[in-house]
Formats: C-alpha cells, sequence, structure tokens
C-alpha cells in the first residue's frame, strides 16, 4: 500500500496542471524491467530496522514480469494457449498463428501491433516451421502484446480431428430448424448461436 | 446553502411545499432507476447476443457446451465429467437452517 505512495502523491500533485491531456499513471508490463533494479523504500526500512532478517516478499516479487519490448522485431512469435483447465502451449516460440477474430481470420507474426482480439467460433491454426497445428476454439479473446507475446485465451478448445463431423451434421440440422421455428428473442439468439458454431465447425472438418 | 437555493427556486417560480407529501416529492430528485434493459437505444452495434438479453459469459458458456457435445468419445466424456459440478444447498429459516438439502449437479448447462 505504501509502495504506492510517492506514485499517487506525485499523481494528485500533476493533477491541477494536466487537466485536459491524459497522463498515463501506469506503465504498460512490456515496459517495465524484467529485474527491479532499486530495492522498494519498505525493504530499504526494514533492512534499517533488522539488518539480520530477510526482508518479506511480496506477491509481485514471485511475479515473472514480461519480457521487454525488444527495439528489433525478434524472430519467433511467443504465444501462450490456455484454457480453464490445461495451457496446450505454454511460452512456445512459433512462426505465426492465426486466429478466428469476429472481424475475420488474423495472422499474428512477430512484431504484429499490439491488439486485443474477441474470437469467434472458429478454427487457430500455429505454423511452426512446416507443421500446423489446428484447434477449434470455442470462444475467448486473443491479446497480442508489443513484446511478440500472444496470449490465447479460450473456453474450450479442441483439436479439429476430436470433433465427429455426424454430430456437427445433426447438431446443425437441428439449430438450423430451431432458429426457423423461434419465437422469443433469446430462442432466436441461442438457435443463431448453434448456427454459427455448428456450421463453423462443419466448415473446420471440412474446410 | 439553502438560501441560495431558495433564491434560485424562487426565480424558478418557486411554490413553498404545503404538507409532508409535497416535501417528499421534492426531495426525489433522481428518477429511479430502471431495470438493466440491455435493449434499450444506443448507436453502438450490439452483438446479436446481447441485444437479446444475454451477457458474453452465457454466450461463451453456450459455445463451449455445443462444442463439448460433439467431441468423438474418448473426449467427449472426459469432457463432461471435467465440467460436473456439485453443490450444497440450505435455505435458512428463523435463523435455523432447514434440513440441509443436498442439491448435486451433473448437469454441465447448469
Amino acid at each position: 500500500m505504501f509502495r504506492q505512495a510517492s506514485r499517487l502523491l506525485s499523481r494528485s500533485i500533476a493533477q491541477p496542471q494536466h487537466t485536459k491531456t491524459k497522463v498515463a499513471a501506469r506503465a504498460f508490463s512490456t515496459d517495465v524491467p524484467a529485474t527491479p533494479t532499486e530495492d522498494s523504500p519498505f525493504s530499504q526500512s526494514w533492512k534499517k530496522v533488522i539488518p539480520t532478517i530477510e526482508p518479506p516478499k511480496t506477491p509481485s516479487s514471485y511475479m515473472k514480469p514480461r519480457p521487454a519490448t525488444a527495439s528489433t522485431i525478434p524472430t519467433k512469435l511467443t504465444v501462450n494457449f490456455v484454457l480453464p483447465y490445461a495451457s496446450q502451449l505454454a511460452e512456445k516460440e512459433v512462426d505465426m498463428i492465426i486466429v478466428p477474430a469476429t472481424t475475420g481470420q488474423m495472422g499474428v507474426l512477430p512484431g504484429h501491433v499490439p491488439t486485443i482480439a474477441e474470437l469467434k467460433p472458429g478454427v487457430m491454426s500455429v505454423h511452426e516451421g512446416n507443421d500446423v497445428s489446428k484447434y477449434f476454439v470455442s470462444s475467448g479473446f486473443a491479446f497480442i502484446h508489443a513484446n511478440s507475446v500472444a496470449d490465447v485465451i479460450a473456453v474450450e478448445a479442441v483439436p479439429v480431428d476430436h470433433l465427429d463431423s455426424n454430430l456437427v451434421q445433426k447438431g446443425l440440422a437441428d439449430f438450423t430448424q430451431k432458429l426457423g421455428s423461434a419465437s422469443t428473442d433469446l430462442e432466436k439468439a441461442e438457435a443463431q448461436i448453434g448456427v454459427d458454431v455448428y456450421s463453423a465447425m462443419n466448415s473446420a472438418l471440412t474446410g | 446553502t439553502l438560501a441560495l437555493r431558495w433564491h434560485r427556486l424562487k426565480i424558478a417560480k418557486y411554490r413553498k411545499p404545503k404538507n409532508k407529501a409535497e416535501r417528499r416529492q421534492r426531495k426525489r430528485r433522481h428518477p429511479p432507476k430502471l431495470a438493466k434493459s440491455p435493449s434499450m437505444a444506443s448507436t453502438a452495434a450490439v452483438p446479436f447476443w446481447r441485444s437479446a438479453g444475454m451477457t458474453y459469459i452465457s454466450y461463451s458458456n453456450i459455445c463451449a457446451n455445443i462444442v463439448r457435445n460433439c467431441l468423438k468419445e474418448p473426449h467427449k466424456s472426459d469432457a463432461l465429467a471435467r465440467e460436473k459440478v456439485h453443490f450444497t444447498v440450505t435455505k435458512w429459516s428463523e435463523g435455523k437452517p432447514e434440513k440441509p438439502s443436498t442439491t448435486r449437479s451433473d448437469d454441465p448447462d447448469v
């Protein structure tokens, strides 16, 4: 709490002068250096009082800060592909990934502009040399950072060969029929979601 | 200050409230908050599920359930087993719990 005191004080002093311009009060996580360069005031005052015992660690000291943004574009993209129950790819270095954003298939290369993309149900492909691995993603988000780290988080993602095409066809027929016979807004929305997801799975299996 | 407020209201044809009902009426400045209706008029483009009253989380969960139900056999039962939830609901009345009703839900759609 008191580590932030100096920052908050300087911000409140600076506030009256910068009423129109937006001052970025926080640095991006990619700009913070990997190792803390100086001892925080808390650990300094701790050492003055109790030089024999190590100062207690705070949660942020256990966190690994992100690698800083390099001045030259790196050759590889670092991908973290995580699901709520597993992490499929953890800090894997790849050449390119293609994510199914709501605005269309988006290819991400190293040095991509920082982007936050909402994903729609579709196929995410990871290209490493000549290997391409495809996952069908139900929905989620893709965060691409300035330092060529891409975090793709999905609620459910399965390799495309785990999908059963009979069930997909049956589901598509079911939901298309439901869409035709839906009455309330909510039913229509659910039917539309079903049709979207099943047709995306269909094109993933056939395409 | 109160005097200033009365002065301003006097300019706008202020009439001193006659009884408690009128005084209560005066105090109510903010209109009662409407229930959140996602289909209220706004210019932002919203996805179809949002305008039908669904939140992103429910949309995302529906999509995930659809995908899980379309898996091939060993993976499908794994996925459905992973999504099971178990919880206990106990209703309380007059400071005492009623007979604890254990509700166990194996249905991932709940």
